[in-house]
C-alpha cells in the first residue's frame, strides 16, 4: 500500500497550514486536535498580553544607541480599547525627544506581539544598518504600548525624513511572533495608511530577516529618491504588501 | 432643540437629541466608548432606555440621525419606506413595539409583511429594549428565504459557508480545505474564498478552480471569491464563472466611500451578475459582509452608535436582494467589541435587526486573539444563533483561518449543531449528500469508517 493510500491527505498537508483532516470524536474534535488548538491560542494570547523586555532589546541592539518612549496608553487594557492613545506619545516622552537631522529613524513598537519584537526586531535593525551605512541613522526608539502612527510623532519631533516602524503584528494561531514594518516618508501626525509601505509576516516561518532587510532597504532607497512612500511606491515583487482583501477592510489595523 | 430627559429619583438625565438617546440606550461596548458617545453610568443607560421606550416609532421617519441631504443611505431608507406595510405598528411607541414583537400576534406572516415598513433605526431602537433571549425568540419567528442553486433560510435548516482561505491563494491548499469541508457537509450557502491578493487574474483563477470542483462532483452550491466589487465586475467582463458578487458594506455613504462603493455601483454589479443567469432556482446574486465598528473605524459614524449604524447597512443590503449577508461580528477587534459578552450581544442584535428588515442574515461567529474571548464563548453564540434560525454560519478547518489570522467556527461545530438541533442543510445540498450515500438512517452525516477510499476518490479527481 502506498503512503497516499494510508493517508490520502499526506500530499496536501504540505500545501496548507490549515487544520485539515483532524478526524472526529462523534461530531467533535478529537482530544489531540482540541489541545493543539488550545496551545496555539494560549501562545497567541500570551504574545498579546506579555510585555516586551526593553532592557534586553536594548542590549540586543548594542552598539546602536537607544531611546525609550511610551504612548499615552498607560497599560494593555487601555491600549486595546483606545487605539487613539496608542498612536500618541505621553507628554513626558514627547518632551524628552532630542531634535536632530536624520535620513532614517527606526522605531520599535510593541504593538500586539511582544514575542515578535523580542525575537525579530533587533536582528532586522542590525541587518538594515549593515546595508545602509551611507545614511545618517538616528538612535533606535523603543516604544511601549505603541501603534504604527506613533512613529510619525516621534520621527517628526526628532527631525527624520524617513521612519521605519517595526511592530508586533496581531498574532494568529500559526504564528504568534510575526513582525510588521511600516515605512513612511516625511513622517508627521495625521499621515494615512495609504502613505506608508508595509512589509508584513516577518518571522521564522514567514519572511526571513535577510529578505525583509533587502526589501526594506530597497524601499528606503527608492523612498529617498522619489521623496514619497505609499501607494505610489510599488515594488516589482507582488508579495511585498501584506494580504489585502475586503474582509480586512472592515478593520482598522493601525 | 429641547432634547429629552428622564427623572430618576433626584437625578435628571438629559439627552441632547435622538442620537444621544440611542447611543446611551445601547448596552455597554468599547466602540461607543471610543467614540465618546456611550452612557457614563449604568443608571443613565437605563434612563435612556426608558426615554426610548416612550418615543413614537414613527419619530424615526421624521428625525434622521444622518442627514438626508448629504447621505445616500438615509435617502434610500426614507425614499423606499413602505407606509402601507408600516400601518399596523404606526401608532406604537418603541416599548409597545417590543411587546407586540414578542406577542403571539407577531407571527411569521405578520413579520414578513411588516419588514418593508420598518427602517433600520426603528429596528435598532427596539433591539436596545430587548434581552438576548428576546432577540433570539423574535428572530426565530422571521423567515427570509433566498435562492441561487440552493435554497437558503428555510425554517428548520442550517446552512454554512465553507471558507477555505490560504495565505498565498495556493490552489492545492484551497482545494484540500474545500474537500475537507465537503466531507462534513459544509458549503451549502456558499464556498467562499477571501483572496490574499485582490487582482483580476488571481480572482479569475480561483473562480475557475471552484467552478471546476463544483461541476466535477455535480454539487448544488454557489461559489464566490470575496474580492472588491470592481475586481469581480472586471472578472465578469472577461467571462469568468461568477456566481455571486461580494462586497463589504456599511451604514453611511461616507463609510461606503471608504470601501470604494456607491449604491449605483452595487446596482451595476447586481445587473451584471444577474445577466449571467447562472442560478438554477433563483437569482439572488449578491453577498454582503458587515460588522459593528466599520463606520467608526472609517471616521464615518456621525455620532451615531455603532449598532444603529450597522443596522443601516442592512437597508443597503436589502435593496439588492442578496442571497447572503453576514456580520463578521468579532472580527473587527476589541476596540469595538471588547470581550465575549459584547461580541455575543452584538451577534444576536445584528441577526435580529437584519431578519426584522427582511435580510437573509448569517454570521461569522468569530474573535481575534486580542479580544477577551475563546472557543467556549463561540459555542454559546453559535448555539443561540442556530436556535434563532440564523440563515448560515461560516466554518473553516479546525476553526483557524490561516490567512486572516482569526478564529471562526470549525466544520465540526456546524455539523454538531445540525445534528444536535436537527437542522439539516439546504434541501438541494442534503439531496446531494444523500445521493452520495453519506447520510445514515437518521439523516446524520456520521464519521467515515474508512476515509481513505472516499477521500482518495475525491482528491484523486481534484488534483
Amino acid at each position: 500500500m502506498s503512503d497516499t493510500q494510508k493517508d490520502p491527505w499526506a500530499r496536501f498537508r504540505s500545501a496548507t497550514r490549515a487544520r485539515i483532516a483532524l478526524g472526529r470524536s462523534g461530531d467533535a474534535l478529537p482530544t489531540k486536535a482540541l489541545l493543539e488548538f488550545q496551545l496555539a491560542h494560549a501562545r497567541a494570547r500570551d504574545a498579546v498580553h506579555s510585555a516586551v523586555d526593553f532592557d534586553r532589546l536594548a542590549a540586543d541592539l548594542s552598539p546602536l544607541e537607544c531611546l525609550r518612549v511610551h504612548s499615552a496608553a498607560p497599560d494593555r487594557p487601555t491600549y486595546l480599547r483606545r487605539p487613539d492613545l496608542g498612536r500618541r506619545l505621553d507628554p513626558a516622552s514627547a518632551a524628552g525627544l532630542p531634535a536632530g537631522e536624520w535620513d532614517l529613524l527606526f522605531v520599535i513598537a510593541d504593538g500586539l506581539s511582544a514575542a515578535a519584537v523580542q525575537v525579530n526586531a533587533a536582528p532586522l535593525v542590525h541587518a538594515c544598518v549593515a546595508r545602509l551605512g551611507h545614511l545618517r541613522i538616528g538612535p533606535v526608539v523603543l516604544a511601549g504600548q505603541a501603534r504604527v502612527a506613533l512613529g510619525d510623532e516621534v520621527a517628526s519631533a526628532m527631525g527624520a525624513r524617513l521612519v521605519a516602524l517595526l511592530v508586533g503584528e496581531r498574532p494568529g494561531l500559526s504564528a504568534a511572533d510575526s513582525l510588521g514594518v511600516y515605512l513612511t516618508w516625511d513622517p508627521k501626525p495625521g499621515r494615512a495608511d495609504s502613505e506608508r509601505n508595509c512589509i508584513s509576516n516577518v518571522h521564522a516561518g514567514g519572511l526571513s530577516i535577510q529578505t525583509a532587510a533587502d526589501k526594506l532597504c530597497w524601499l528606503a532607497t527608492e523612498a529617498a529618491r522619489l521623496k514619497l512612500t505609499g501607494v505610489a511606491l510599488k515594488e516589482d515583487a507582488p508579495s511585498l504588501a501584506g494580504p489585502d482583501n475586503d474582509k480586512k477592510q472592515l478593520t482598522d489595523r493601525s | 432643540m429641547a432634547g429629552y430627559h428622564r427623572d430618576l429619583g433626584r437625578q435628571r438625565h438629559r439627552f441632547d437629541d435622538l442620537k444621544a438617546v440611542m447611543a446611551c440606550a445601547s448596552p455597554r461596548r468599547s466602540g461607543d466608548e471610543l467614540a465618546g458617545i456611550a452612557a457614563d453610568s449604568d443608571e443613565r443607560r437605563v434612563a435612556a432606555r426608558m426615554v426610548l421606550a416612550d418615543l413614537p416609532l414613527k419619530i424615526f421617519l421624521t428625525e434622521a440621525l444622518v442627514p438626508y441631504e448629504t447621505d445616500e443611505v438615509t435617502r434610500l431608507i426614507i425614499d423606499r419606506h413602505d407606509a402601507e406595510a408600516f400601518r399596523p405598528v404606526a401608532h406604537m411607541t418603541v416599548g409597545q413595539f417590543r411587546d407586540w414583537l414578542l406577542s403571539y400576534d407577531a407571527d411569521t406572516a405578520a413579520l414578513a409583511a411588516l419588514a418593508p415598513g420598518l427602517t433600520p433605526e426603528m429596528v435598532a431602537a427596539v433591539s436596545k429594549l430587548m434581552r438576548n433571549h428576546d432577540l433570539v425568540c423574535v428572530a426565530a419567528k422571521c423567515s427570509v428565504v433566498t435562492r441561487f442553486r440552493t435554497t437558503v433560510g428555510l425554517p428548520g435548516r442550517l446552512s454554512s459557508r465553507l471558507q477555505p482561505n490560504h495565505p498565498t491563494d495556493d490552489p492545492t491548499g484551497i482545494a484540500a480545505s474545500t474537500l475537507d469541508g465537503l466531507l462534513y457537509g459544509i458549503g451549502d450557502a456558499v464556498i467562499g474564498i477571501n483572496p490574499a491578493t485582490d487582482n483580476v487574474p488571481a480572482c479569475i483563477a480561483l473562480l475557475e478552480m471552484l467552478d471546476a470542483v463544483r461541476t466535477r462532483f455535480d454539487i448544488p452550491v454557489q461559489s464566490c471569491v470575496l474580492a472588491h466589487v470592481t475586481t469581480t465586475m472586471q472578472a465578469m467582463e472577461r467571462g469568468a464563472p461568477v456566481d455571486l458578487v461580494f462586497q463589504s458594506i456599511a451604514g453611511t455613504e461616507k463609510a461606503n466611500t471608504g470601501f470604494g462603493v456607491t449604491l449605483s455601483l452595487l446596482a451595476e454589479a447586481q445587473e451584471a451578475a444577474k445577466s449571467l443567469k447562472r442560478g438554477t432556482i433563483g437569482d439572488n446574486v449578491m453577498y454582503f459582509e458587515t460588522g459593528q465598528g466599520s463606520a467608526l473605524s472609517a471616521d464615518a459614524h456621525f455620532g451615531v452608535d455603532q449598532q444603529t449604524v450597522e443596522t443601516r447597512a442592512y437597508a443597503v443590503a436589502r435593496a439588492f436582494d442578496p442571497l447572503l449577508v453576514n456580520t463578521v461580528v468579532g472580527f473587527i477587534g476589541p476596540e469595538y467589541l471588547y470581550d465575549a459578552k459584547q461580541i455575543t450581544r452584538a451577534g444576536l442584535e445584528d441577526h435580529f435587526c437584519a431578519k426584522l428588515l427582511g435580510v437573509p442574515m448569517g454570521c461569522d461567529v468569530c474573535y481575534t486573539n486580542h479580544a477577551e474571548a475563546d472557543q467556549d464563548d463561540m459555542d454559546v453564540l453559535m448555539t443561540m444563533l442556530a436556535t434563532a434560525g440564523v440563515n448560515f454560519l461560516i466554518a473553516v478547518p479546525g476553526a483557524d483561518d490561516v490567512m486572516l489570522n482569526y478564529q471562526s467556527l470549525s466544520y465540526h461545530d456546524v455539523l454538531g449543531l445540525r445534528h444536535l438541533l436537527k437542522r439539516p442543510p439546504a434541501p438541494e445540498f442534503e439531496a446531494w449528500l444523500d445521493k452520495a450515500g453519506w447520510l445514515d438512517e437518521q439523516r446524520r452525516l456520521p464519521p467515515w469508517p474508512d476515509q481513505s477510499l472516499v477521500v482518495s476518490a475525491l482528491l484523486g479527481s481534484a488534483a
